[in-house]
């Protein structure tokens, strides 16, 4: 089969959870650049892959697939033998794993990817921050740490007590978070904290900064 | 292992999701239901099975869970070999299904749930006046998110693949409130959007969800 690519930039949160996966799998990839500012996400041959013009875009031979959640599982699956195992227990762990993946979809990822928009990101662009969404969305995100920090007083990880999709999928507005005023919000909360540090301090996820910087 | 329960409102879209995946899977249940009016679903007994208060809550014996389509997929997974298959397929069918389950959460639901709260909620339970400017830019949003449906109901018969899955379930819920609303015309505007909803929406576990909520 031929080989993997992913379509993106490294500096989307999306195209980091793929590669992070990609990093922990320990598979060989090709990044094919997509050059947003000119739209190339929003024409063909990128929209073959993606029809809904966003990035990452995501081969594996002849198979084709989008959303950076549907890939990283796609990936654990395909190649559970290697590398990182992203799994403990049985069916019953399975499924609270699941519960948490669920909840960095629909509880963190809302309130974090705005929060990622307004401070990380339009800065970088000469945009203003509009103040409001950030109040508005630090008290979402507090809301929904203070249920990350009960849990994981109880649970090393958030799906288990071992390293799975469910943390993974967090790290990319994590990552930028701590690079702004709201780095406050994980720093406060001691076992979220911990996590944070060991959630960021893995080896497959330097790898995807060291792409952002080069 | 002890039986299941949901905990909810068989209005919640959420827990209409719940429901019509034990309806399909032909499992025996227990529904009990939570006064969100008085704002059980914030109190301590609820939040010991969701602390982010939200219904559904679901248990099977011991097993505490909540996020609505963690709980399908659970379902569908531990009673496999029972009522309708929901899922099924080798590696590549299985991803391709897992890519349009996370185009209903992304790019469908989050503007779907937004117009049946302006359109269907608000006015059934006097929750104040719809705001027409969430409805025109989320309508639009839909739009667009329905041409790409177009395109991929004329290739494929169902959404994931050429059979029903999890993908077309997770929709009703909230395709039921918005075929009551005006939004209606966006899917009969199109044939093959409109020939899945016809589908789906007639399966009879579906019309078990629809007539828990009429008996309330």
């Amino acid at each position: 089969m031929a080989p993997i690519r992913v379509h993106g930039t490294p500096f989307s949160t999306a195209v980091g959870r793929v590669l992070a996966t990609l990093y922990e799998k320990e598979l060989e990839f090709e990044l094919v650049a997509v050059d947003m500012k000119a739209g190339e996400h929003k024409k063909e041959p990128f929209l073959s892959i993606n029809p809904f013009g966003q990035v990452p875009g995501f081969e594996d031979g002849d198979l084709k697939l989008f959303e950076s959640r549907a890939i990283t599982k796609y990936l654990a699956q395909e190649y559970a033998d290697k590398g990182t195992q992203f799994k403990c227990g049985d069916s019953k762990t399975a499924a609270i794993i699941g519960v948490w993946m669920e909840v960095e979809a629909h509880q963190f990822d809302p309130a974090a990817a705005k929060l990622t928009w307004e401070l990380a990101i339009k800065p970088r662009y000469g945009l203003n921050t509009d103040t409001a969404i950030v109040e508005e969305h630090e008290a979402k995100l507090a809301k929904v740490l203070d249920v990350y920090e009960i849990r994981l007083a109880q649970s090393k990880y958030l799906g288990c007590d071992c390293f799975t999709l469910a943390d993974l999928h967090h790290l990319p507005n994590i990552q930028y978070l701590l690079g702004t005023q709201a780095k406050k919000l994980f720093d406060s909360r001691p076992h979220v904290s911990a996590w944070v540090d060991a959630i960021t301090a893995r080896p497959a996820w330097s790898k995807v900064l060291a792409l952002q910087k080069q | 292992m002890a039986g299941i329960k949901v905990h909810g409102s068989p209005f919640s879209t959420a827990a209409a999701r719940v429901l019509a995946t034990l309806y399909e899977k032909e499992v025996e249940f227990e529904f009990v239901p939570v006064d969100m009016r008085a704002g059980e679903h914030k109190k301590e007994a609820f939040l010991s099975i969701n602390p982010f208060g939200q219904v559904p809550g679901f248990e099977h014996g011991d097993l505490k869970l909540f996020e609505s389509r963690a709980i399908t997929k659970y379902v569908a997974n531990e009673y496999a070999g029972k009522g309708t298959d929901l899922v099924f397929g080798d590696s590549k069918k299985k991803a391709i299904i897992g890519v349009w389950m996370e185009v209903e959460a992304h790019q469908f639901d989050p503007v779907a749930s937004k117009l049946v709260w302006e359109l269907a909620a608000k006015p059934a339970y006097g929750m104040g006046d719809t705001d027409k400017a969430v409805v025109e830019e989320n309508e639009a949003k839909l739009v667009k998110v329905l041409d790409v449906y177009e395109s991929r109901l004329a290739e494929s018969k169902y959404l994931g693949c050429e059979s029903f899955t999890l993908v077309d379930l997770h929709h009703l819920p909230c395709i039921n409130y918005l075929m009551g609303t005006e939004i209606k015309k966006l899917f009969d505007s199109r044939p093959h959007v409109s020939a899945w909803i016809a589908d789906i929406t007639s399966r009879p576990a579906w019309s078990k969800v629809v007539a828990m909520q009429k008996r309330q």
